[in-house]
């Protein structure tokens, strides 16, 4: 997995070049896992732009700039190359981009994966990346030829004369296809003329991800390397006060105790001696202003807050006097809690520094910052240091720490260490390590007329902020993570009023998988669904009606109803609940079906999913995020929770953070309503409206409302 | 001096008596697919087979198993239900992230070994100890039938 090859961005990007003729250096390709290496990469070949390459084997190797944690990109974004390039898709292979500017986020300006914005983010660069090399080749063929190149097609990675079927292959045309010039007018095809791109495509990953080959992170390995493991306080922002570190030192295996700015790592030869000797640390910890912390007093806090005016994130018509005047008028709270990622692979990091270089090998989802992080600690330039990025075993948004926390750390281990080191975090660490989705308390109201038809909406959020001291900070009165989903709510109703509150308690907080909308679907399907009752009908209908002005919110919407059987008789004991929810450019309608038991444990028996994500590329990946963020949601909403104690996390471990098993696993049906619109994101929207559609199915089948989760069995429990 | 067989390979090593069957496959003799997720037999990414049963190697200490033999995700292809399993999981596309994979592949076979036609409560049952992140367990339930199925038909055969 070291094997590099040394390319010049800027000539490839200029022209297409051959690679084996010794070219200038400053650039390098990492294959990747067993797929990559295997292209001739030393031999000559075919690199029209920074994300093609073609072997003399006819090997087609696709460089991905984004991460793949599961999510499917090393498949679909292929596709979109692949559907311009005309090639066979068995001879694609995959490798993950190096860091550079080269391979940035085309929104962002940074490398980084997250936000849902992968596909179409890459939509028009990767289509024209495979129209580029395309040309070429057809090119280079008609100039062997000596014929128009009209006169030439490209099919399954050959370029073949019209006239006299006359065909060769792109591996042997790597050499005169490199001295071709890249053109500059680079048509692409109708969406009526895709192969590729909206048909079913088979994972290109799964083979290794099935047999041990796929490398993570946690995998990663080199000469000589060591394992180090920090002992973190146990507080958010306390320190390190004085440690005795005699007892760790004396553990077989354990070469090394130092104290970085994160606590004390012990660097052993092997994972067992570094947890043994970090077991046998003394430490006294300076716990610092949080060790008073407490979750039920930061709910004391948050309830206060929410009865006071916030920050207005919206404002439409005169809210308060409408609700002074409605016929009927609702006010209700919800709470949601912190929430870990939990990723399945805890956090990792590999470092190998030298004096003038620093190789890093992890799952990250922020190449750019976390090299940029990585350098200041190594006191490198940006450009010295190499990021080499794995398979994620999840990320969901924890592997890009805008700290760039777990790589930092990692770097500053290394730095001590002068040795290869790899600092691995236990399920614990990784648990208690902070950067949670934050807790958020909701004050909400709002008012019928005597038609039962909705005036008036008041919504009140308090939640720390998410965005506030990161790259993406807007910094105004109102970070837009917080009210995003609450503050664009698609139903028609005159008087809006949204406000935020943003306390500043210290807790590490981040994005989790769908971000604000996490919090905000729950609160507002919940609330509509709550407000269909108080006006006496039917929640969908309820929906339906004022959704007049957003089609496609009521197009899933009628969707999912329609194949989940809305309205149909269920068996005794069933009920059904329904969401919509608009998030990172897709439309997510779910209907759950659910019942509880006397004892108040709910069973979640299907949930039908409808989705209109617009242009769609791989419709089994679709499906699959769809399956993906329903668990994920249904996690949280029936186990997830982390809570503070005197300042400690209280949770750390699957143990008393449960996730969703396979015993609890709802049938899931995906139905794709058929859209021309842009494409939409895939990866988060399906998980904000799992919350609200369970709780409103609890609802139907209790007549009791779930504002605070997770659920607890003791508020269903009959009698 | 601990003696194993790996996968039909044997190996003798030295390593602290107590250092978890995990670490060793992972460190000891390079064999990263078997993963570390929760290091107290909670999630089961660390399944392996001792002796065709299948265990928790996060939570089994090395001398325990001295002598025995183990087989891993780099092995289990060998088998015929491993190789059923590996198939069909290929065919439903199951993993997403990946890194349950292994677990989930190494508790199927041994499901399918001692219950070649498993219903979905007893599918449910065994693989209930076994965490995915991801959410695929429709697709793992689903590709367990299919081996089945698959190997079934192979009997008839």
């Amino acid at each position: 997995m070291r094997e590099i090859i040394h390319l010049s961005r800027r000539s490839f990007l200029k022209n297409g070049m051959s690679v084996g003729g010794g070219l200038i250096l400053g650039f390098y390709l990492v294959p990747w896992g067993s797929l990559g290496g295997a292209s001739n990469p030393l031999g000559a070949s075919f690199m029209p732009n920074a994300f093609i390459r073609i072997g003399t084997d006819d090997i087609i190797t696709i460089i991905v700039n984004k991460s793949e944690m599961g999510q499917g990109v090393y498949t679909s974004l292929p596709m979109l190359v692949a559907e311009e390039l005309e090639v066979d898709w068995t001879k694609i292979q995959v490798e993950a981009a190096p860091v550079d500017s080269a391979y940035n986020h085309t929104q962002w300006g940074v490398q980084g994966t997250g936000g849902s914005t992968s596909v179409w983010s890459e939509w028009d660069r990767l289509r024209r990346a495979g129209a580029t090399a395309r040309m070429m080749l057809v090119k280079a063929a008609a100039d062997i030829w000596k014929v128009d190149p009209a006169n030439c097609r490209a099919e399954k990675g050959f370029v073949i004369q019209k006239t006299t079927g006359q065909r060769i292959s792109y591996g042997k045309l790597v050499e005169k296809a490199s001295q071709m010039k890249v053109p500059k007018d680079v048509p692409l095809k109708e969406p009526k003329e895709f192969k590729v791109i909206g048909k079913p495509k088979k994972r290109l990953d799964t083979p290794e991800k099935t047999n041990g080959k796929a490398i993570f992170g946690i995998d990663a390995k080199v000469p000589g390397m060591l394992t180090a493991l920090v002992a973190r306080s146990p507080v958010f922002g306390g320190k390190v006060k004085s440690y005795n570190a005699q007892k760790a030192k004396v553990i077989p295996g354990v070469k090394e105790v130092v104290q970085i700015d994160s606590g004390i790592a012990v660097i052993a030869e092997s994972f067992w001696s570094a947890n043994k000797g970090r077991e046998a640390l003394e430490i006294v910890w300076d716990e610092g202003p949080l060790a008073t912390l407490s979750t039920s007093g930061m709910r004391g806090q948050y309830m206060n807050l929410a009865k006071t005016p916030g920050a207005v994130a919206k404002k439409t018509g005169n809210p308060e006097s409408a609700l002074s005047k409605a016929a009927k008028q609702l006010k209700v709270e919800y709470e949601v809690p912190y929430l870990a990622h939990a990723c399945m692979e805890p956090l990792n990091c590999l470092v190998d520094l030298r004096t003038d270089h620093c190789e890093i090998w992890t799952g990250t989802q922020m190449q750019t910052m976390d090299r940029n992080a990585a350098a200041r600690v190594a006191g490198l330039k940006p450009e010295q240091v190499k990021i080499h990025t794995t398979f994620l075993g999840g990320g969901f948004g924890r592997r890009a720490n805008p700290q760039s926390d777990f790589v930092a750390e990692a770097v500053s281990v290394a730095k001590v260490v002068k040795k290869p080191v790899k600092v691995i975090w236990t399920r614990e660490d990784d648990m208690k390590g902070g950067y949670y989705r934050p807790m958020w308390y909701d004050r909400i109201s709002a008012g019928l007329d005597d038609q039962g038809n909705l005036i008036a909406w008041q919504h009140t959020i308090v939640g720390q902020s998410i965005l506030s001291g990161t790259p993406f900070d807007p910094k105004g009165d109102v970070d837009p993570a917080s009210v995003e989903g609450a503050k664009e709510i698609p139903y028609e109703i005159p008087n809006i009023l949204v406000d935020l509150h943003s306390p500043k308690i210290g807790v590490p907080v981040q994005w989790w998988r769908s971000v604000g909308h996490s919090h905000t679907a729950f609160v507002v399907e919940s609330f509509i669904d709550e407000l269909a009752n108080a006006a006496d009908r039917d929640p969908f209908e309820f929906r339906r009606k004022l959704l007049g002005k957003h089609p496609r919110h009521k197009g899933v919407l009628e969707h999912a109803a329609q194949k989940a059987g809305w309205g149909k008789p269920l068996p005794k004991g069933h009920g059904r609940g329904i969401a919509v929810h608009e998030s990172f450019g897709s439309f997510v309608a779910q209907v759950a079906e659910v019942s509880v038991n006397p004892t108040g444990e709910v069973r979640v028996h299907k949930v039908v999913c409808a989705i209109d994500c617009g242009r769609i590329v791989n419709p089994d990946t679709i499906k699959a995020q769809m399956e993906s963020g329903i668990v994920f949601g249904l996690s949280a909403v029936l186990h997830g929770e982390i809570t503070f104690r005197n300042g400690r996390v209280e949770q750390s471990n699957f143990n008393d953070y449960p996730l969703l098993r396979m015993n609890e696993m709802p049938v899931v049906e995906v139905y794709i309503v058929p859209s021309g619109e842009k494409s939409g994101g895939v990866g988060e929207p399906g998980v904000p409206p799992i919350a609200p559609a369970v709780c409103n199915a609890i609802f139907a089948v209790t007549g009791k409302r779930i504002r605070f989760l997770p659920i607890r069995s003791e508020d269903l429990k009959k009698g | 001096m601990i003696s194993l067989e790996v996968n039909g390979e044997k190996y003798n090593f030295d390593v602290g008596p107590d250092t978890p069957l995990l670490w060793v496959l992972r460190e000891t003799l390079g064999l990263t697919g078997t993963k570390y997720g929760c290091g107290m037999a909670l999630c089961g990414a660390c399944t392996v087979h001792v002796d065709g049963e299948a265990i928790r190697s996060c939570v089994t200490p090395v001398s325990s198993v001295n002598g025995k033999r183990i087989t891993t995700i780099e092995g289990i292809g060998k088998t015929i239900e491993g190789k059923a399993i590996q198939e069909a999981w290929i065919s439903d596309d199951v993993p997403q992230c990946g890194y349950c994979q292994s677990g989930q592949i190494m508790a199927a076979v041994a499901l399918l070994k001692r219950n070649p036609k498993p219903t979905d409560l007893e599918i449910d049952g065994t693989m209930g100890e076994i965490l995915c992140r991801c959410g695929t367990y429709q697709r793992v339930r689903r590709a367990i039938h299919r081996a089945a199925k698959k190997m079934a038909k192979g009997v008839k055969r």
